[in-house]
């Protein structure tokens, strides 16, 4: 099959993670609007029979690679893999998650196949029989749309989490399976030494619906408990400025912003967060932004589609409670 | 330990992003430049790697001359010599074009590590470090939050973010590590005055794509996989909306639940 439209998955810890489930609806609609087929490639251990689960998103094939040494990814296993398959195939299109795993193999794979990547793009368009891709320039302070030269191909985007609708297009659908023997390096330079997961499988913050960030105004890490409350009750995660991070209250990986995490939820309250333009960079594409501030001045506000004005000490505890009995 | 680091000059963080009048490049007028925030914490991870290995620190850039600044500033923070790829040709490359130049540079020093910011803040690619690394068939490393290397000098151990943990890595070398992680991980040292003072003696030599036996056809403008055809700015956000100031906490409360609850429809 030459031509078409394929979807590189993640496979992790015995399933396939949500942004998969997305990165195929998007390619299920860029195949239906340059009129052709949509397949899979899935990389990782113990597979199995599940791969036939894309079907239900409009995959129709999908090629298994499943072998133990692909169970955690490196650039280095995976890209010849890769690269060995989709020159079998030789796609028009190929898209990935821009997770953090498929943000990194899409640099290398497309450096490899000496194509050009769109990195992270929020939204495609399909002109004259080829694709176009969005993407957020200076961490969403503008986008570009971009175009590949006739000779890059595949043209290779990285999808960001959280913007592509996931649509089953038949419930009762199942991708046929091609099972493929990986050709993994037979000499690895890197080597994972160990994965350490954290308790209670966090929700990372890129792929999360709803964030409840806390920054300065917090006054100390002791306070932020209040705020995993609420999180805890609203299914988020709890994110932080700059400010809280550099001050040791909350893990480097909580930070938002320009040189943190780019986020886009359909849901950000932000609590204590002046709005500084690095921070607003980084969360200013959520779909809703609530901003609980005591200073009406403070610039999150014009950012803001809810403001509370209020001293977030005595607003906090009364919110949570109120959310406790909307619940029942 | 031979080491060398490449840093990209970025717009200020501060910068109001503005579109020029072609559509499709920012306005450079005004502009501060700084040296890109994880480039920063690249370079103090190389000095923390020399001081453990009495190594050496070469820092490596492509663009006009303003970016003399910021190898500057490099060598002031403690490195050892610079190099500065300043070529016209290069303008308008895509990520190739720059790669290229940068992976020439870099082979001639034949460095045991090169480290370099997981993207620069500006067209937030990230894929500079893994184009560079391609091109000189080495292995890389992504987001590297902690780097450390055995006292023989042999192997690297980095520890990168993975979704909801961390994954702990391990490699001979040479290879390519990109950085990660946040100011509060690096904290990258500030240039002392006698810092300064002695970086103004330090070695930075200026290249042209000839010196590196390069043809400027294949890199540019005319050398691209992928062009920018056009920017443009983020929807306007509706002005918002203070949730009436009159209600007392608890009102305010109720009130943004109600929000939650039909408009938002989180609830
Ligand atoms: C006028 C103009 C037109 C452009 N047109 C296009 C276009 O048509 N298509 C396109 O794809 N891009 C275009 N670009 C952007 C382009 O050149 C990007 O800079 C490039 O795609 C790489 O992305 P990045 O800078 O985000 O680097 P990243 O890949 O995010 O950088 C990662 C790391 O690589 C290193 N690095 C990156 N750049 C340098 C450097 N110059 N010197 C030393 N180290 C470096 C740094 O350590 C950096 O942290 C244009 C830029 C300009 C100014
Ligand atoms: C190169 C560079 C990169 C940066 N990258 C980032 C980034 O990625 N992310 C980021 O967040 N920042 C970043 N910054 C930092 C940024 O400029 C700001 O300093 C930072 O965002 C401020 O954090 P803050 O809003 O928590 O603190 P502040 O600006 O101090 O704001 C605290 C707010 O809390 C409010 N407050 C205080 N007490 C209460 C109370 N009791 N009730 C209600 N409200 C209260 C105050 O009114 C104030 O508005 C960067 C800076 C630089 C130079």
């Amino acid at each position: 099959m030459a031509g078409g439209v394929c979807v590189l998955t993640e496979f992790q810890d015995g399933d396939f993670r949500k942004v998969s489930y997305e990165v195929a609806s998007e390619g299920k609609r860029v195949a239906d609007a340059l009129g052709c087929d949509l397949c899979a490639v899935v990389l990782g251990s113990g597979i199995g029979d599940k791969a036939g689960v894309l079907g239900k998103y409009g995959v129709s094939r999908a090629i298994v690679a499943d072998d133990e040494r692909l169970a955690n990814y490196t650039a280095e296993a995976y890209v010849p893999v890769l690269s060995e398959i989709l020159k079998e195939l030789e796609p028009d299109v190929v898209l990935l998650p821009a997770s953090l795993n498929g943000k990194d193999l899409g640099a290398r794979l497309a450096a490899h196949l000496q194509t050009g990547l769109a990195m992270d793009c929020t939204e495609f368009k399909v002109e004259d029989g080829t694709i176009k891709a969005k993407r957020p320039l200076f961490a969403g302070k503008c986008f570009g749309w971009y175009e590949w030269d006739s000779s890059a191909r595949p043209q290779i985007a990285s999808c960001r989490p959280n913007v592509f609708e996931r649509t089953v297009v038949d419930e009762g659908a199942s991708a046929e399976i091609s099972a493929v023997t990986p050709a993994v390096p037979s000499e690895l330079k890197v080597q994972v030494v160990s994965v350490e997961k954290e308790e209670g499988g966090k929700i990372d913050l890129t792929e999360a619906e709803v964030i409840v960030s806390g920054g300065r105004g917090m006054k100390g890490p002791e306070n932020f408990k209040m705020l995993e409350e609420l999180a805890q009750l609203l299914g988020a995660a709890v994110g932080a400025s700059r400010a809280a991070v550099d001050a040791g209250w909350r893990p480097h990986s909580d930070q938002v912003g320009q040189t943190g995490k780019v986020v886009t939820p359909n849901l950000y309250i932000a609590v204590g967060i002046s709005g500084a333009i690095q921070h607003l960079a980084g969360m200013g594409s959520s779909k809703y932004i609530v901003a609980v501030n005591k200073d009406p001045d403070a610039p999150i506000f014009s950012k803001a589609d809810y403001g509370i004005v209020e001293d977030l000490f005595k607003f906090i505890p009364i919110f949570t409670e109120e959310v406790k009995k909307a619940k029942g | 330990m031979n080491i060398a680091v490449l840093i990209k000059q970025v717009p200020d963080t501060e910068t109001v992003i503005k579109i020029a009048d072609d559509g499709k490049s920012i306005k450079t007028d005004d502009i501060k430049w700084i040296m890109n925030p994880y480039d920063e914490y690249a370079v103090e991870a190389a000095l923390r790697l020399k001081e453990k290995t009495r190594g050496k620190v070469t820092i490596i850039s492509t663009g006009p001359q303003r970016v003399v600044e910021s190898i500057r500033t490099a060598l002031a923070m403690g490195a050892d010599e610079g190099v500065l790829v300043d070529d016209p040709a290069l303008e308008g490359s895509d990520v190739f074009g720059v790669a290229k130049a940068l992976a020439a540079v870099v082979k001639e020093l034949n460095p045991d590590v090169i480290l370099c910011g997981h993207r620069a803040v500006d067209y937030d690619e990230g894929q500079r470090g893994a184009a560079v690394a391609e091109m000189l068939g080495l292995p890389h490393i992504p987001f590297a939050v902690a780097i450390d290397v055995d006292d023989g000098a042999t192997k690297v151990k980095v520890d990168r973010p993975v979704e909801g943990g961390k994954m702990s890595l391990e490699a001979s070398l040479p290879v390519l590590i990109t950085l990660g992680g946040a100011h509060a991980i690096w904290n990258p040292r500030y240039a002392s005055l006698p810092g300064i003072m002695k970086a103004k003696k330090k070695p930075l030599a200026t290249k042209t794509l000839s010196d590196l036996g390069i043809d400027s056809s294949e890199v540019g403008p005319d050398a691209r996989k992928i062009r920018i055809i056009s920017m443009e700015m983020p929807p306007e956000r509706e002005p918002g909306k203070i949730i009436n100031g009159d209600l007392d906490t608890e009102g305010k409360a109720k009130e943004l639940v109600r929000v939650l609850k039909e408009e938002v429809k989180i609830l």
